[in-house]
């Protein structure tokens, strides 16, 4: 696309091509990995033993350091999925593609976990296992869409044909999840209100959010690794007898 | 202009052989009757319950017979070839693909508003609501079709692509499921049901501009 | 075959792979005003997808069209070309007639009425029979008819002699020898053995292709 500078396209191109990304991966997974637990380590800790119990919910509350994390997770990989499906189909990118496809399932299985650990939350709270609150619904459609990526990536046999059909699958979803979303919250507003995203006056104490933000952190970084890696396979998969994998089996061999 | 008289070729051509296999077409519409016949079997012959719930069991059947009739909507061009001629029409496929969701609409959706006072009457649901009922058919059933028709055209290549298209769709429908019947619900407890009406109206504005471009790009992908 | 700048339809280094399958690499040729192409090669060597290529359904993997000196996409190639497929892409519930006329509101109008262009195609008469009623070789000549009624330069043939008797076969040389005569262009794949005596036919194997 013309209104990109050369040099930069070029660098994205070069990144982008499967045998340099694969590398890149494979020197990158190991940092991914210290930082991984440089981060987890220390948000667990300091989420179930350093920050008080909450005066009202006790220490069941605690289970915010996987439920928030998860569910901001679910979220962020929906959206970098619409994101590498735009790239995917305006510059045919093939890395984008294999990317997409590759964070559908780590973001379901967020979505996942933050669905059961809602619930796990809501026994003591509510009393019941299940509350039609506003966003365990929007978590549960979530995963719907996320179900939706992975059985249509899988149904069209054509892989490139597949890779098209999620990334306009992606967008379309992108642009209703706010509509979903707030549809949802006005259906039922019964859950408590947002409680880290105001920033100007956070409600939460400033030692239950930094073991959060750490293991939002974490989070992150393990979505990295896991992509990567599921990347990497589906690199593989796609080209068996492209001539950088028969090198790269040759060197392992 | 030749992109409109295109746009209304399209749509006489689909209404024509809507007309010549009229049998298939009521299927939905007989559908939609029955599943909402089957919800006071199945939960007792209750007025009470089945006026409270007569809002949600309208506008569930309704989008399950909208579902039902997707299917239609491309499959039998795809199958004899005339999606390929549409794709190298010099036309944008946008528009083409608007005429053919408005011809659908035609079909499938509007006879959904003639039997409305039925099922109303069936669920016991307020004579102050049919209006609201009504004017949110009508705003809501185009959604239907316009929201639908990215799915179709998504899974129009796959030999059993139905349960896919359930999967795909029915999780976008939900905004529409939330405001068409809040409206009635609303409207049948004697409330003012105007932004639910104004939500509807803006979101069937914003599909119209907006779903047929990625269902285009996906009738692309399916005839890849 | 010659690579000439005059080339109305330009392939330059088009390749395309199925499955991780190289269907062809490197695939250059042009294609002149009264010029027809015939692809050749066995069964899965890439012919129906290149035709496909040809009309966008499907992407290349490498390589460039042009039409006129620009890119396809940036030129009037989808206002000059027909393609006739292995569906014919007609609507059997409706008649000849409407069915042409459908094509021509999607098109733009050719060198022949519709009225003329049944005539050429031997179906006159049979306007307003429902395409349900016709036999396969009948179809097939509708879908060359639609060919005619719009207008199209280059036209895009994947086997069209299927289902067609030693007559129709006959037709169909002799509308794409007019065509060429006009300046129009063909591209075309068949198993028949074509009978060109009279025409300039180009031929590209597709086998070659590694």
């Amino acid at each position: 696309m013309s209104f990109i500078p050369a040099p930069i396209s070029r660098f994205f191109h070069r990144t982008a091509s499967p045998p340099h990304f694969y590398t890149l991966a494979d020197k990158l997974l190991p940092w991914l990995t210290v930082l991984f637990l440089l981060l987890l380590i220390p948000g667990l800790y300091g989420g179930l033993v350093m920050a008080p119990a909450d005066y009202q919910q006790g220490d069941s509350y605690r289970i915010i350091y996987i439920h928030v994390p998860a569910a901001w997770m679910s979220l962020f990989i929906y959206v970098l999925m619409a994101v590498m499906g735009g790239i995917a189909l305006v510059w045919r990118m093939k890395l984008a593609e294999v990317m997409l496809i590759s964070s559908a399932p780590i973001g379901a299985g967020f979505t996942l976990v933050a669905l059961v650990t809602g619930s796990l939350w809501g026994k003591p709270m509510w009393g019941t296992w299940w509350v039609w609150d506003a966003r365990l619904t929007s978590e549960l459609i979530l995963l719907f869409l996320y179900l939706g990526v992975t059985s249509l990536y899988g149904a069209i046999e054509d892989k490139r044909s597949a890779a098209r059909a999620v990334s306009i699958l992606a967008l379309v979803g992108v642009v209703n999840i706010p509509i979903i979303h707030y549809s949802v919250e006005w259906w039922n507003t019964l859950h408590q209100g947002p409680t880290v995203s105001k920033m100007d006056k956070p409600s939460i104490h400033i030692s239950m959010l930094i073991p959060l933000l750490l293991m939002a952190g974490a989070f992150k970084v393990y979505y990295a690794i896991a992509v990567l890696q599921a990347a990497k396979l589906e690199l593989i998969k796609r080209e068996p007898s492209a001539q950088w994998v028969k090198n790269l089996l040759e060197q392992n061999a | 202009m030749p992109l409109i008289q295109a746009f209304f070729a399209i749509v006489r051509r689909d209404l024509l052989l809507a007309f010549r296999r009229r049998a298939e077409m009521a299927n939905p519409l007989f559908f939609f009757v029955l599943v909402v016949t089957l919800f006071p079997l199945a939960v007792g012959a209750q007025p009470n319950l089945l006026r409270a719930m007569a809002p949600g069991v309208i506008w569930v059947s309704a989008l399950l017979a909208a579902l039902l009739s997707l299917d239609g909507l491309f499959r039998s061009d795809f199958e004899d070839g005339s999606l390929e001629q549409l794709l190298l029409s010099p036309h944008p496929l946008s528009v083409l693909v608007l005429g053919k969701v408005f011809a659908h609409w035609l079909v499938t959706g509007l006879p959904l508003l003639l039997v409305a006072p039925l099922l109303a009457l069936f669920m016991g649901l307020p004579e102050q609501a049919m209006p609201t009922l009504w004017l949110s058919l009508i705003l809501a059933t185009p959604l239907l079709s316009l929201i639908g028709a990215i799915g179709v055209a998504l899974t129009v290549g796959l030999r059993r692509g139905g349960m896919i298209l359930s999967l795909l769709v029915l999780p976008l429908y939900v905004p529409v499921l939330i405001f068409a019947s809040g409206a009635v619900d609303r409207a049948a407890g004697g409330l003012p049901t105007g932004a639910q009406i104004n939500i509807l109206a803006a979101m069937l504005l914003l599909a119209l501009v907006l779903t047929p471009l990625p269902t285009a790009a996906a009738l692309k992908m399916s005839v890849n | 075959m010659e690579h000439s700048s005059s080339a109305m339809l330009e392939v330059a280094g088009l390749s395309c792979s199925r499955d991780d399958r190289l269907l062809f690499s490197g695939l250059s040729f042009g294609l002149r005003p009264g010029q027809v192409l015939l692809l050749e090669g066995s069964n899965g060597s890439g012919k129906t997808t290149l035709l496909r290529i040809l009309c966008g359904f499907r992407e290349a993997d490498g390589g460039e069209i042009f039409w006129a000196g620009r890119r396809i996409a940036e030129s009037r190639y989808f206002a000059d070309m027909a393609y006739v497929g292995h569906a014919d892409g007609t609507k059997k519930e409706l008649t000849v007639l409407e069915n042409l006329r459908f094509a021509l509101a999607l098109g733009h109008p050719g060198q022949y009425s519709i009225d003329l262009a049944l005539q050429k195609v031997r179906l006159s008469g049979y306007d307003d029979s429902p395409v349900q009623s016709l036999s396969a070789g009948q179809k097939r000549r509708l879908s060359l008819a639609r060919l005619l009624v719009t207008h199209s330069i280059l036209w895009i043939l994947d086997e069209p002699f299927t289902s067609l008797d030693k007559q129709g076969i006959e037709l169909i040389e002799t509308l794409m020898d007019e065509h060429a005569k006009n300046g129009g262009m063909v591209i075309l794949t068949s198993h028949h053995d074509l009978t060109f005596p009279h025409l300039g036919l180009q031929r590209i194997h597709l086998d070659s292709c590694p």
